[in-house]
């Protein structure tokens, strides 16, 4: 059996910070209103730069973590709900950026769960023997895509990315990923594009801004959350007390709270920067990775389970050694 | 069941047992937040075996409201 580790990690986000005391003057709102309900205080917020580079800024901080040449990448993988084009891939944009040429490259839709997707396919890629070293990145400018009248949304998102380097490795880094789509439950969040018009028909429906109907994905969030954590512990035979850290996509502090309490498991373990860049889609969970790594906080061998959940519905959990 | 929804607000709610009426209004008497409505959805689906839709849920007002609620999904 070939293992994969994360032999690097990086993030990026803009300089820009937007304060709740900022969004004030923007909307009908206030800073005590968003703190108690979602946790956040800050966003970082694109000034022009586009997903691609910010993810180009995260990947070439993951390389130089892991002392590797874009070079000799033969994968990249990127997940984003806010692509730079609808074609080509800002994959392919980030490979140029950083001069990955031997890389094939390209996008994956998942939502909030991108990054945990990103890792349970460069895990079996690379248990496959077809591929050695992929950078997964994940890449957001939400910041484009919200209605910036609309107080029950825009408060919520900011911009950011985050990267890894997920390489063939005799140790077992990754453990273990599972992944997960309920269709179903699609119109929960969407970002949706152009309507259909041409020379034959016409479908009603203009280019709109996120939409989301929060009090189901919270339902949603905290159940899947609880559930799947559950059942990564359970397969693997680790109760609370094994697990160093809970690294959950930054959505929503009482999402967290919720779940950490359903669990019966200390919150202190869920490590949490949504204060400071709010929901960042995609690049929630590597821009707070490589923020505990900065910090010192992730020691070798630390058992750490990351959770993801969003639009699609998609969740997804992995289970990692440090 | 009225006692056990009883136990269920005071939980989620964080809320005194003498604050839970009939007459109490969720957001104005008890403060709750459309999250700690969620919450207490999904607890009173677990412990009552019901579904609430979502929709449903800007109906009920009172903890009154919430019995009713309750009692006709239970029938």
């Amino acid at each position: 059996m070939i293992h994969a580790e994360i032999l690097g990690i990086g993030a990026y986000a803009p300089e820009a910070v937007m304060s709740n005391v900022d969004l004030e003057k923007i909307v009908e709102t206030s800073d005590e209103w968003i703190r108690s309900r979602t946790g956040i205080v800050n966003r970082h917020l694109s000034e022009g730069e586009n997903t691609s580079d910010l993810g180009m800024k995260a990947s070439l901080a993951a390389l130089e973590d892991a002392g590797l040449e874009a070079e000799e990448l033969d994968m990249i993988l990127l997940a984003t709900i806010t692509p730079d084009h609808l074609s080509p891939s800002t994959a392919a944009l980030v490979q140029k950026k950083i001069g990955a040429k031997h890389a094939v490259a390209m996008d994956v839709s998942a939502g909030c769960t991108g990054f945990i997707y990103l890792l349970d396919l460069a895990r079996n890629l690379i248990a496959s023997g077809s591929y050695e070293k992929i950078l997964v990145i994940g890449a957001e400018v939400l910041s484009k895509h919200l209605d910036w009248t609309d107080r029950n949304t825009c408060i919520l998102f900011g911009d950011g990315a985050g990267a890894a380097i997920i390489a063939k490795s005799e140790r077992n880094g990754i453990c273990d990923t599972k992944i997960y789509t309920d269709g179903d439950m699609n119109d929960l969040i969407v970002i949706p594009t152009r309507s259909v018009k041409n020379p034959f028909g016409e479908r009603e429906a203009e280019y709109n801004a996120l939409v989301m109907k929060g009090q189901d994905v919270f339902k949603f969030a905290t159940k899947v959350v609880t559930k799947s954590l559950k059942e990564m512990m359970k397969a693997h035979d680790l109760t609370n007390e094994d697990i160093r850290w809970i690294v959950p996509h930054q959505a929503n502090k009482r999402i967290i709270d919720f779940a950490a309490s359903k669990l019966k498991m200390d919150p202190e373990k869920f490590y949490m920067n949504l204060h400071e860049y709010g929901n960042t889609s995609a690049a929630s969970i590597p821009l707070a990775l490589s923020e505990m790594k900065q910090k010192g906080l992730l020691a070798k061998g630390d058992k750490i389970l990351l959770v993801g959940f969003g639009a699609g519905l998609t969740w997804g959990t992995a289970l990692i050694q440090w | 069941m009225l006692e056990k929804l009883k136990e269920i607000l005071v939980e989620e709610l964080d809320v005194e047992m003498e604050a839970v009426t009939l007459e109490a209004n969720f957001k104005e008497d008890l403060e709750a937040d459309s999250l700690d409505m969620m919450q207490l959805v999904m607890e009173i689906e677990e412990e009552f075996e019901i579904e609430v839709e979502t929709e449903e849920l800007a109906l009920i007002l009172t903890v009154g409201d919430l019995v009713a609620y309750i009692e006709k999904k239970q029938a």
